[in-house]
């Protein structure tokens, strides 16, 4: 890690989004991780994504759990309140942050021990009530901050920097999140970034729960022959199911050259995802069908990344629960009081 | 055999089978007698069962209006052959056995120091009604009837009663009617000859209050304290907090045109997700709360330590119930303090609320909600199965519509434009409280990242000792300052000037005033102290300070009150007796009085040392 802060001072020429920010006004403070660590990556993906969607800092909150990459929230969107919680507790309180404004973004930063393991259950449950967030794991099979255990997305087989072999089955976040009914499941690869940003960005327009499975390699404990979460690895066995085109407004990105059709997506909020198909028989609308094609790559030794399922027109827990359009941390007595006279009717029906 | 002879003042047990439909009934004739003039503390003593087990309910007439439960049973109605020979065993010498005789008992079942009234009542059922779950059902308005025939309950009461219960519902109240005579007339016709000694006669004692269960109560706190974000997770026997709340909101918080509703309501997947919701949606600024029992507390502490730390207003009901691990789920204690005052790892305190009635579980529900955003910290409202889950007479609840949440310490927009300095664990009043903002309060100023990790006062990660030990002692200057905002105890001397004292708190203050007023009339004087919360009131030491033996009185096993009054106030524990009542049922005055009773006849410490 580097210790010295880049100055605030910037080029003047430094291009702006249609609200006047530069990039540079959605980073954080200097990252604490190691040289070369997927995460970071990942943090200026995020960055990029507000930047190109001309996001307001203020009117995102960051939320995370334990470990190397619950701690990135510091490094991003310094201008956001930010809340780093309890391991694998991330979900929980990112739920009860979004009932009280359901006005805000919220983007949940988790690990694959923070999710997969300790948090599991938090997990499902996150997904399964159509929590509107972009819950994103930093996936890199082992332990970083306790240095170099296993994780439980780590593969069966797969080597640790000491050279075990890991007998355990991994849990398919990727899956789980398709079966329990999040509406928007992609996977990304933090050596990718032409590729994450739009995925953050659809994220980020989706109207309900929306998932993103990053690989992002550990350097100093998951990046050796043998493991299946090292750069070389996921690089070789990477297997792009579909590219974002682009969102209404966003630039367009043309850097996948393969052809195939395209899907225009309308989402809840008005705009239009573009979708290009790199796999013809991945039809990412259907979540049976994407489930099971992304499982049969899987099988097969592949790691398909892309946006895998969306249903463009989900919605959330807010309309589930259907609370009030107002946020409910700015209603006041007079939205929540029933007073003295409705009182005394609830006195008179108790003699 | 003397019979006992009382007028509205006796205790009726009825033994039922878990299931059966008892507890609608048994509750009409507490609110039959109630309606008469006369109070009734009525408690359901039940299993962690939905059909099959024993169930008991029992309900005490007192005039005088002593609300505590007594002990012993003048009327036993044994509706369960399973507990038949228990129930029989519990009645006291001249008291009375109601049971249902269609099928006859032996000699040996029965005493023959009770005055013993047998109704053939499956037989009544069984001619009059031809369903079988009517058969069931009526059978307990049959008794009801019979009893209130006997006791000189007055029938347009109870009809009164119908009438209101099934309004609208003409079948089932004919039904219930038709029930009701048939055991009035029976008794009229076949008991009347037997002399009975237990009476119910029409009194004013009742007043103006109103019968209602505290975790109802503790759910319209929530309403009218302006809770928005309710999480939790079924627990016997704190559920019926949270169906209570979503039941007022129904009618409170949902514009009726748009069906939108001013709450949100989740039903977690456990406790420890539960507190995470309250825990996200109070740190954004909304009041919001979780009810639970000791094994949900156990499960969120990790949480309770963090909102500590990193100061998040939350709110938790716990009605409490016999612990350790699954305890005694349908039971009560007052056992979790030690568990709620020091939740989680490290050094940790945490404020609890006292109440020792549904009146006291509706206002300090609310104070609750103000006091945790005041103190930005976790509070519990640490009520008990014996009170939450019982109707219990009380004064009626009141508002003052000109009263403002507290919102506390809440940095502005404009606050921050004005240049005002902005540290988030920084103390600036000198009170210990930080001051706050919440997300999106401001578009370039305010933004912190908060966690459970150590910092500076302006929430800069940090691991210096310095900046922990400045964090840390503010934390303990905060709770010095919640010890000025609680719910002060409250203290009832005695009658004439005394060196003995006795502290107590919640679900004990009904039958601690009985005890009371029992002692006086034993020539024991003592002054009292209501606890109402954690931290102490400076009071609660001069309380102490000025007598020399102070009992200390709870329902749990290891006196965890006492541990914290010698913790917190460095008292001796020698002066502190403990009383301690821990069986799972609710503590009477009788215990109580005996206990004291055979306390005092100790020496004192003094006496010792002298």
């Amino acid at each position: 890690m580097t210790y010295i802060a880049k100055p605030r001072l910037h080029h003047p020429a430094l291009q702006t989004n249609r609200l006047g920010f530069t990039r540079r006004d959605y980073e954080g403070k200097v990252s604490t991780l190691c040289a070369g660590c997927g995460h970071d990556s990942i943090s200026a993906a995020i960055v990029q994504a507000c930047w190109q969607l001309a996001i307001e800092p203020h009117r995102v909150a960051k939320l995370s759990g334990i470990g190397c990459s619950s701690k990135t929230p510091d490094y991003f969107l310094g201008a956001s309140h930010g809340f780093n919680t309890v391991h694998g507790r991330m979900p929980s309180v990112l739920t009860g942050a979004n009932l009280a404004n359901r006005e805000l973004l919220y983007l949940g930063v988790s690990g694959d021990g923070d999710s997969a393991s300790i948090g599991l259950g938090q997990f499902a449950h996150a997904m399964r009530r159509g929590v509107r967030m972009v819950y994103i794991v930093e996936n890199n099979g082992v332990y970083g901050l306790t240095k170099g255990q296993f994780s439980a997305t780590a593969d069966r087989g797969s080597l640790s920097k000491k050279g075990v072999a890991n007998p355990d089955t991994p849990v398919d976040l990727v899956a789980l999140a398709l079966q329990l009914g999040a509406t928007y499941v992609a996977r990304g690869f933090s050596g990718d970034k032409t590729q994450l940003v739009p995925l953050i960005e659809g994220a980020m327009r989706h109207g309900g729960a929306a998932f993103i499975d990053v690989i992002s390699p550990c350097v100093a404990f998951n990046n050796h022959p043998g493991s299946t979460r090292s750069y070389e690895y996921v690089r070789d066995h990477e297997e792009a199911l579909s590219r974002i085109d682009f969102i209404d407004l966003a630039p367009e990105v043309k850097a996948e050259p393969a052809p195939g059709d395209t899907i225009d997506l309308p989402q809840a909020d008005g705009r239009t995802l573009r979708l290009r198909r790199l796999h013809l028989d991945h039809d990412p609308t259907d979540r049976l069908s994407a489930l099971a094609h992304v499982q049969q790559l899987q099988a097969a030794g592949e790691i398909p990344t892309g946006l895998l399922f969306v249903d463009p027109q989900a919605g959330d827990l807010h309309a589930a629960l259907q609370t009030c359009a107002r946020p409910l941390n700015q209603l006041t007595e007079a939205d929540l009081c029933p007073g003295s006279a409705a009182l005394a009717k609830i006195n008179a029906a108790l003699r | 055999m003397k019979r006992i002879e009382a007028v509205n003042d006796f205790v009726v047990k009825f033994a039922n089978v878990n299931g059966s439909g008892s507890a609608s009934a048994n509750e009409l004739f507490a609110k039959a007698v109630i309606r008469m003039g006369v109070p009734v503390s009525p408690r359901n003593i039940f299993p962690s069962n939905i059909q099959g087990l024993p169930t008991w309910y029992e309900a005490r007439i007192s005039e005088a209006g002593w609300l505590g439960r007594r002990g012993g049973i003048d009327l036993m109605v044994a509706m369960n052959p399973q507990t038949w020979a228990q129930d029989v065993a519990e009645i006291e010498p001249g008291g009375v056995l109601f049971y249902d005789s269609t099928r006859p008992l032996p000699a040996s079942a029965l005493r023959t120091d009770v005055l013993t009234l047998g109704m053939p009542i499956t037989e009544i059922c069984n001619a009059t009604y031809d369903d079988p779950r009517q058969r069931q059902l009526f059978k307990n308005i049959l008794y009801v009837g019979a009893l209130s025939q006997l006791l000189g309950v007055e029938a347009p009461v109870i009809e009164q009663l119908f009438s209101e219960q099934y309004r609208g519902k003409e079948k089932l109240l004919s039904a219930n009617l038709r029930a009701l005579h048939l055991g009035r007339d029976f008794a009229a016709e076949h008991l009347a000859a037997t002399p009975f000694g237990l009476q119910v006669q029409r009194r004013d004692a009742v007043g103006q209050r109103i019968l209602v269960d505290g975790n109802s109560a503790a759910a319209l706190g929530c309403v009218y304290g302006g809770a928005t974000v309710c999480a939790w997770y079924p627990i016997t026997p704190s559920s019926s907090v949270a169906e209570a709340f979503q039941k007022y909101c129904e009618k409170y918080r949902t514009d009726a045109d748009s069906g939108e509703r001013r709450v949100a309501i989740v039903q977690a997947e456990d406790e420890i997700a539960s507190i995470g919701m309250v825990v996200g949606a109070g740190w954004n600024g909304a009041r919001a709360f979780t009810a639970t029992s000791g094994p949900g507390v156990s499960l969120m502490t990790e949480f309770i330590g963090l909102a500590y730390f990193a100061e998040i207003p939350a709110v938790i009901v716990n009605v409490q119930r016999g612990g350790p691990s699954t305890g005694m789920p349908t039971r009560t204690q007052q056992a979790d303090l030690l568990a709620c005052a020091y939740a989680s790892h490290g050094d940790t305190r945490h404020v609890l609320l006292l109440p020792e009635d549904p009146l006291e579980c509706f206002t300090m529900a609310v104070e609750a909600l103000d006091l945790a955003e005041r103190l930005q910290t976790p509070v519990f409202l640490m009520t008990d199965l014996d009170i939450g889950m019982n109707q219990r007479l009380s004064q009626p609840f009141g508002w003052d519509d000109a009263r403002r949440y507290d919102r506390g310490k809440l940095m502005s927009a404009a606050d921050l434009d004005a240049g005002r300095d902005f540290g988030r664990y920084k103390d600036i009043d000198g009170d210990g409280i930080p001051w706050r903002t919440l997300p999106a309060t401001h578009p370039g100023k305010g933004a912190y990242f908060t966690r459970g990790t150590t910092r500076d006062p302006y929430a800069r990660y940090s691991e210096a000792g310095p900046d922990y030990v400045y964090n840390v002692q503010r934390l303990l200057k905060k709770f010095a300052t919640a010890a000025t905002l609680v719910p002060a105890p409250i203290e009832r001397p005695a009658a004439q000037p005394t060196r003995q004292g006795v502290l107590y708190f919640g679900s004990t203050a009904p039958a601690m005033d009985e005890a009371l007023a029992l002692l006086a009339t034993q020539g024991l004087a003592l002054d009292a102290m209501r606890l109402r919360a954690f931290p102490f009131a400076d009071s609660v030491a001069r309380f102490i300070a000025a007598h020399d033996r102070v009992f200390v009185v709870e329902q749990n096993r290891d006196a965890q009150m006492r541990t914290l009054l010698v913790t917190e106030l460095q008292i001796d524990p020698a002066r502190l007796p403990a009383v301690l009542h821990y069986d799972g049922t609710p503590i009477t005055a009788r215990f109580i009085a005996a206990a004291i009773t055979g306390l005092v006849q100790r020496p004192t410490s003094q006496e010792l040392a002298a």
